[in-house]
């Protein structure tokens, strides 16, 4: 094996090269590039080594720690959702039924879309990248990791807050849409829809966070010889997802805190009576809220994108026709947002254009559904669960796609929009085109995780169930809201006729449940009774990511990778194999350049640090007391300033350590 | 009395159109979805099964290549023609919705209510208004131009049978156009959702032949009917010494209040409350006394009568035919 040499130190201030372990500076230096078992390997484990007790679990900025942390909280924020949703059907199973009442059904479903959409959906994509990108792309950790671990601590502070006020009887109750004047201050009564604005504040800013330093990673911290054109679809995908999240986020974070003011002060933004426009938040809210839909529906692509070519034992079919039709997407998704508005009475020739646009973002769909069909023709098939649930994503996905391009059409959608045909069309995307794919995910990466693969007999149970289950719930919708049933209600009578479907939908809901558990059984039997280690790459798979054990070590490699080829594996470089010469001791990685992957400088990853945690606690207080107080708005400000501040303070111990550590490479 | 209330029942122009649309969309839709599944069927059921062990293919075969661009290609090439088809049929299908003809229109001016629907008819002639809620009845083959306005928070104006929706906003004022081409009762319901009480704000439209329209709009017009018994003539007492007065107006008598549906015709409807309860004797005797058992929320509070002065409140009101 060859490798890079040491490379040159060019002299361009580095980044916070942050030590604290004074052992290390003063030991003779320890390069690294040697495999496993090696000095060198030994000392970037120590390097790398999580500091001991609760500050330092609290502290922990390692992408790996972190985008677990994400992918399992949200998985649990979703099964609260996912009961919420079971209630949801039970109640509407029979006609006038008083399980529920108006109140709480109103709470329910707005806590159901809430949760879904922003502290499961999209975290859970968040979370997966910031595990899978560092190690398809050959680095140690993100650009960024403490804005990440102080976005996981905003994420999870935001989800219980809104937990804890749906449990004492406080949680949103105006839809995930939160339209205005309803949710507004004088017909939103108590603290619910503040509850719901400070939450959407959280896990935007959560969001944006998380993008920020996804974007930064993969533009800047690929392995050498990993051009643009070299890198996974998973990682494209990651990347236009999170620049997608860069544009759309802060629009929906305005809106919130608009409504807020509105609440709060008394401004009149959304009031017509003084001057204000209900329909300014519609355009703020969906200008944000159909790219969301694409937050979650872009990483589930790049899942299809990485599982397909393993279990077909080829390289994917139309790589590039792939990347171009993501970037198209994420560039046409936000031009679709006044679908959503069909019903107002914005101008007619003005809809014309948004139907068009709708319709045209089928089309790089289109080319990479058959991209994909092509892939698995020329291909020669594994069949094991991640690519059951590929069969089954493109099944539930094309329902659920097709009955979009009916949405997107301006007449047919003034009849549709806001029935359960819609509700029937939004749970077959998102469950079709997200939530398969993430099975797919789980399962595929599951061995890489935690060292160990999931029961594939349980494993194909789980699927069929959920397969079955999915339609049995969903597909029913379609037919009550072209009969006529409106989204949103809580009960309805029997002269309506809606009973008969809805129940059928109640029984597709049990199966799912059923699917779930037997998923929860095969979690546990895996991770807890099953004594059979995985090998570093189970599945045959190409993409760097498998050329390391399972799991990962903290460093993930010991010496970076050199890529030549899209799937490294499958065609491992001929000449050079991999960087050496990094420091051991300091977390020290590489940096390339943004198109062609050449190297650029040494870069130090920053330090574990209990500063993130301690700044989202602290915006924590401020949010909540803002709640309660208009003062609390201003003078709940200084904790968080204090913790950045602190946060931020210049260290010249460690200021001088890092010109050490930059003059001797 | 339920009335129609199905987007694939069409009962006017419109609503016609619509389902034409659909009837396309659905073709189309299931054709494409049937063709996609098919090729994917194929290319499983062709494709030789291997092993995770087994080494992955880098050296494509030309041949096989070639073909398999040349599906891709053909597969966008038709998809982009189809989506342009539906693209026409949809445009097509607007310009239908706006080509009602509008003359000799009834007007209607509609203002939704959390969580009822107050209705004007002919607000533009103090000669020919009058008010009612809740039920429509429109005249078969005549265009209907009805005006939105929302007093409170956004609702949404859905009559499937005879259109599609249009939303009645705070601060905004919009129309829609509808035609009902069949005689017929036919059910909508508030499609945006307003709150509490969302559920059970039903809007019924009655299309009947001109003669009964008219007879129906100059019975309307009218002030409501004396009391012909002792009973009815104490409930009439009731209603006007009572908190009824506060809010329901029956013109004619001394109430006049205008923050609730007004009652001067109140028994010629098939439904209290937005479509709540059915107007019987029975059920309209427990509204009154309590509505919050069949709407919880709805602004009309419990009233506390004896029950002979309670039946006395309903047979008043079961009068005003």
């Amino acid at each position: 094996m060859e490798s890079v040499g040491a490379l040159p130190s060019r002299p361009r201030p580095r980044k916070r090269a942050r030590t604290r372990s004074a052992a290390a500076a003063h030991r003779p230096m320890v390069r690294d590039g040697d495999g496993p078992g090696s000095r060198a390997a030994e000392e970037l484990e120590r390097t790398w080594q999580e500091k001991p007790g609760l500050v330092g679990w609290l502290s922990i900025n390692n992408h790996k720690t972190l985008g677990l942390r994400f992918v399992v909280t949200a998985f649990f924020f979703a099964g609260l959702a996912g009961v919420m949703g079971g209630l949801m059907r039970h109640q509407l199973a029979t006609a006038n039924s008083h399980l529920l009442g108006p109140d709480f059904y109103n709470q329910l479903f707005s806590m159901h879309g809430t949760t879904m959409m922003f502290l499961f959906a999209v975290p859970v994509m968040q979370g997966f990248a910031l595990y899978i990108v560092p190690l398809m792309i050959g680095t140690r950790n993100t650009a960024f990791p403490r804005m990440s671990a102080c976005a996981y601590w905003l994420y999870l502070f935001g989800g219980l807050l809104l937990f804890g006020a749906f449990a004492t009887n406080t949680g949103p109750d105006a839809g995930w849409f939160e339209y205005v004047p309803l949710a507004g201050p004088q017909y939103g009564i108590g603290k619910r829809a503040d509850f719901w604005n400070m939450l959407v504040t959280y896990s935007e800013a959560m969001g944006l966070m998380v993008a920020v330093d996804i974007t930064t990673t993969i533009l800047k911290l690929r392995a050498p010889g990993m051009s643009l054109r070299q890198m996974p679809l998973f990682v494209w995908a990651s990347l236009v997802t999170s620049v997608m999240i860069i544009f759309a986020m802060p629009l929906v974070m305005l809106g919130a805190n608009l409504v807020q003011f509105d609440r709060m002060l008394g401004t009149h933004f959304f009031n017509p009576a003084e001057g204000g426009d209900a329909l300014l938040w519609q355009h703020l809210f969906w200008f944000f809220g159909h790219p969301e839909v694409y937050f979650i529906f872009i990483p589930a692509l790049g899942f299809v994108s990485a599982i397909i070519p393993t279990f077909a034992r080829r390289p994917m079919f139309g790589h590039d026709a792939i990347v171009l039709s993501l970037v198209t997407t994420g560039f046409l998704s936000f031009g679709l947002w006044v679908h959503h508005m069909f019903a107002t009475n914005l101008p007619e020739l003005g809809k014309s254009f948004f139907t068009a646009m709708s319709f045209m973002i089928a089309i790089p769909t289109a080319l990479q559904i058959f991209c994909w069909i092509a892939t698995i023709a020329g291909g020669r098939l594994v069949m094991r669960t991640p690519f059951l649930f590929v069969l089954g994503f493109f099944f539930v996905l094309m329902i659920g796609g097709l009955t979009g391009i009916m949405l997107g059409s301006v007449p047919l959608d003034l009849q549709v929009h806001d029935t359960y045909f819609v509700v029937a069309h939004l749970h077959y995307v998102l469950i079709g085109g997200a939530v398969f794919p993430l099975f797919a995910a789980l399962y595929y990466w599951f061995p890489k995780v935690t060292g160990k693969q999931l029961g594939e007999t349980l494993g194909k149970w789980h699927f069929w169930l959920f397969f079955i289950g999915v339609n049995l719930t969903f597909f029913p919708l379609h037919i009550l809201g072209l009969e006529g049933m409106p989204r949103r209600i809580y009960t309805y009578g029997a002269e309506t006729g809606w009973e008969p479907l809805s129940m059928v939908s109640a029984v597709g809901q049990v199966i799912n449940d059923v699917s779930t558990l037997i998923f929860a059984i095969n979690l546990i039997r895996t991770v807890f009774f099953k004594k059979e280690r995985a090998s570093a790459d189970p599945w045959g798979a190409g993409t760097l990511e498998w050329s390391v054990a399972s799991p990962p070590p903290r460093c993930n490699f010991f010496a970076l990778p050199v890529v030549s080829s899209r799937e490294p594996l499958w065609a491992p470089p001929a000449e050079v194999t991999h960087v050496q010469g990094l420091s051991a001791q300091i977390r020290e990685g590489l940096t390339t350049t943004v198109i062609d992957a050449l190297p650029d400088t040494r870069y130090a990853y920053p330090e574990p640090e209990i500063w993130p945690f301690v700044a989202a606690l602290s915006v924590t207080i401020w949010l909540v007391w803002s709640v309660w107080s208009v003062p609390g708005f201003v003078w709940g400000l200084i904790p968080p300033a204090l913790a950045f501040l602190l946060w931020y303070w210049p260290n010249k111990k460690e200021a001088k350590e890092e010109l050490r550590w930059e003059r001797e490479p | 009395m339920n009335g129609i209330h199905d987007a694939l029942a069409p009962a006017g122009p419109q609503a016609l159109a619509l389902f034409h649309l659909w009837n396309a969309m659905l073709v189309v839709c299931t054709v494409v979805f049937a063709l996609t599944m098919a090729a994917l069927a194929i290319a499983l059921w062709r494709a030789p099964r291997a092993t995770e062990r087994a080494s992955a293919d880098l050296d494509a075969q030309p041949r096989k290549e070639a073909a398999l661009r040349r599906s891709v290609v053909w597969g966008i090439a038709g998809s982009s023609v189809l989506l342009l088809v539906l693209l026409f049929a949809s445009f097509y299908a607007d310009r239908a919705l706006s080509a009602l003809p509008l003359a000799d229109a009834v007007h209607i001016d509609l203002v939704g209510h959390r969580f009822w629907w107050e209705a004007h008819y002919e607000p533009h002639d103090p000669e020919q208004t009058f008010a009612t809620a809740n039920e429509l009845h429109v005249p078969v083959g005549r265009p209907v131009l009805i005006r939105l306005r929302a007093d409170d928070v956004i609702h949404s104006f859905w009559v499937p049978s005879l259109s599609g929706k249009k939303d009645l906003i705070p601060g905004r004022e919009s129309t829609i156009a509808v035609r009902a081409d069949r005689v017929g009762t036919y059910r909508g319901q508030c499609a945006e959702f307003c709150g509490y009480q969302h559920a059970q704000m039903a809007l019924v439209v009655v299309a009947e032949t001109p003669e009964r329209y008219e007879r129906w709009r100059s019975l309307q017009r009218e002030p409501a009917h004396a009391p012909s018994d002792a009973q009815q003539a104490r409930g009439r007492e009731l209603v006007e010494q009572t908190s009824c007065a506060m809010c329901h107006a029956i013109v004619g008598t001394r109430a006049g209040g205008r923050r609730a549906p007004d009652l001067t015709h109140v028994a010629g409807r098939g439904w209290l409350g937005a479509g709540a309860v059915a107007n019987t004797p029975k059920l309209r005797a427990e509204w009154i006394a309590n509505a919050q058992k069949f709407k919880p929320g709805v602004d009309m509070p419990p009233i506390d009568v004896a029950a002979d002065d309670l039946a006395a409140i309903s047979a008043y009101l079961g009068s005003l035919e």
